[in-house]
């Protein structure tokens, strides 16, 4: 990083203390993923039937479940597993988009034609429809809920690259470049590929928060997590019984949590957006 | 004019054609893409391993792939999408049963959202950084960061727990009534056909929470893109000759401003019909809605997968429908659409 782009990222850090906030509870965030078994205050998975259903109290924050499981504690592992899906599924939709969006855009012809053709038929899949068909067929296991949130992003990654890629296909430096002899395959990763990577880190940011939604209304309707792993949709489902009863807090809080960590990735990409191309501002 | 806007709708028909086959073909590959068995699946966990090969005759598993996907086209042009295990009736039939009450909460969640939407985007645009304009930018921020199965549990832990606003969320109906005839299949609507105003009333107060929910989670899209294409509109040059023309405001915004800016709103539509069919399947699932949603759900649960690819295929078609019918409304509101197409 240049010191002027430090300046710049130092400028809109302190124009915007909102990202910065975010940026913050994504420091949390993550620190729960790795280290949330640790700091947890107790076995998220020792139940207690002396002490199901209390509301939040001093010894359990956020209460305990219905089998008298602390609820803070199941909230703060389950971090890792929700974060982790949503991790991997947007790498590798990123991955393969970006190598099918590169090939769409810089060849054309038959192969654009045929990337575009299949995106375009995922695309015609209300998304999370398609997801919840791709776990049911393919089986119920969370590689599979990666898998199946991979595969709806897909189109998004694809789309930017390829338009990307497209209008600097002809640009002056590609020419320098495919006239002192490099390849076509180290033109597209060495030159074009990295003007695309900072619009894609708005779009991955972005994308995480919707991936973790995605990953998570999966498991409420009982797909990939199976109970009694925490995890913050199955909380929220398992929750669901007992919010009519007043037993709020089963729900509330691991639904809170990812809540918030949604809010933080979509802030996280505002602000990213604002600090790579102040014109995108909306 | 007329005949050129015909043949553009002639070819945006056309133009849907390709995805519906793709369409089809994905529900095909996920039919056959099942884990283990489809025929051990479809015979039912207590099958016989007779039965088991008769399932799999029936179903034409024994053939080769192109061959099984002409027998699936013939099931489909036929309207036979096998049979659900747990109900025991055929898929189609209980998906068309079904699917008004999904229509009816997917409407009005859409209405709910546009409605409060569009002033909201107007607004916030008329008045930059006023707050208004920031509660706006909030609320899309916010707003697509919702869960919407857990907005929903909180909205029923307040106003149906705590103030007792809202009747239970148990469905379309309380107990009491029962539907009124069929004419459309929503029962907001049909009731107020039958006359029967405290019917109408009941099934209001049923939609009214899940149509919120699922609104809630479409309005933070549309108010951002009416926001924003409305600034970009008000900042335009046209706008500035309209104003010092001196022609009223309220013109300049509505006749002038409003209307341009609708165009991306109207290609939002597209990705908010996305979330929408997406986040039914959930909210369906928190009210218990008896829908398409929720039936898919009950069925995944039973490891019944007929009914779900019938979901699945039902969906599909519905959200490629809809993207048509938004551009033909495109092609309606902009007559310079479909000039370079």
């Amino acid at each position: 990083m240049t010191s002027t782009t430090f300046q710049h990222t130092r400028y809109v850090i302190s124009e915007n203390l909102v990202t910065f906030g975010a940026f913050a509870l994504f420091l949390v965030l993550t620190l729960f993923a790795i280290f949330g078994e640790a700091i947890a205050p107790y076995d998220p998975l020792a139940s207690n039937a002396a002490a199901a259903l209390q509301p939040p109290s001093a010894a359990h924050w956020f209460g305990t479940d219905q089998l008298g499981r602390d609820i803070l504690s199941r909230v703060m592992v389950a971090t890792r597993l929700d974060l982790g899906i949503a991790v991997m599924a947007v790498a590798l939709s990123f991955l393969v988009g970006s190598l099918l969006g590169t090939c769409a855009g810089y060849f054309g012809g038959w192969s654009d034609r045929i990337i575009s053709r299949c995106i375009d038929t995922l695309m015609a899949f209300p998304l999370f429809v398609l997801a919840m068909g791709l776990v049911a067929a393919l089986g119920n296991t969370v590689a599979n809920i990666i898998y199946a949130t991979a595969i709806i992003n897909l189109p998004l990654y694809t789309r930017v690259v390829r338009s990307e890629i497209l209008v600097r296909r002809e640009a002056g430096f590609v020419e320098a470049a495919r006239l002192t002899g490099n390849s076509e395959w180290r033109i597209m990763a060495r030159h074009l590929f990295p003007n695309v990577l900072p619009v894609m880190m708005v779009h991955i940011s972005l994308n995480m928060g919707w991936a973790i939604l995605n990953a998570a209304g999966l498991s409420f309707i009982g797909l990939g997590v199976q109970p009694p792993t925490p995890e913050w949709g199955i909380m929220v489902a398992e929750g669901a019984t007992y919010i009519v009863s007043g037993e709020w807090w089963l729900a509330l809080f691991p639904g809170a949590v990812l809540m918030m960590a949604v809010f933080c990735f979509n802030l996280l990409g505002d602000g990213l957006r604002d600090l790579i191309d102040p014109r995108m501002r909306t | 004019m007329a005949h050129s806007t015909g043949k553009i709708i002639g070819q945006r028909i056309l133009g849907a054609i390709p995805s519906v086959i793709g369409v089809i073909i994905v529900t095909f590959l996920l039919t056959r893409a099942l884990p283990g068995d489809p025929a051990a699946f479809f015979a039912g966990p207590a099958a016989t391993a007779e039965a088991i090969a008769e399932v799999r005759a029936t179903l034409g598993l024994d053939k080769t792939l192109p061959e099984q996907f002409f027998l699936y086209l013939g099931d489909l042009v036929r309207g036979d999408l096998g049979t659900s295990l747990t109900t025991g009736q055929t898929v189609v039939y209980d998906l068309a049963t079904r699917l008004p009450a999904s229509l009816e909460l997917t409407l009005a969640g859409l209405v709910f959202a546009i409605a409060l939407a569009l002033p909201l985007g107007i607004l916030a645009a008329t008045k930059p950084n006023s707050w208004v304009d920031h509660g706006v930018r909030l609320l899309a921020t916010a707003g697509v960061s919702l869960p919407t199965f857990f907005t929903g549990l909180f909205l029923i832990y307040l106003l149906y727990y705590r103030m007792g606003i809202v009747p239970a969320p148990l469905g379309r109906l309380d107990i009491l009534y029962s539907a009124p005839p069929p004419v459309t299949g929503l029962y907001v609507i049909d009731s107020l056909l039958a006359g029967d105003l405290a019917l109408f009333w009941a099934a209001a107060s049923q939609l009214f929470l899940p149509a919120v929910t699922l609104g809630l989670f479409a309005l933070a899209p549309l108010a951002r893109v009416t926001r924003a294409s409305m600034l970009g509109m008000l900042s335009s040059d046209f706008i500035r000759t309209a104003r010092a023309s001196g022609l009223p405001p309220r013109q300049v915004l509505f006749g002038y401003a409003f209307r341009n800016a609708m165009l991306p709103v109207i290609t939002t539509l597209g990705v908010v019909f996305s979330f929408l069919l997406g986040a039914n399947i959930l909210v369906e699932k928190v009210f218990a809605w008896p829908g398409i949603g929720s039936y898919a759900v009950e069925a995944l649960v039973a490891s019944d997968y007929a009914p779900i690819q019938g979901f699945i295929l039902t969906m599909a078609l519905l959200y490629v429908v809809l993207n048509l019918l938004i551009d033909l409304l495109y092609v309606v509101i902009d007559p310079r659409a479909g000039v370079e197409a």
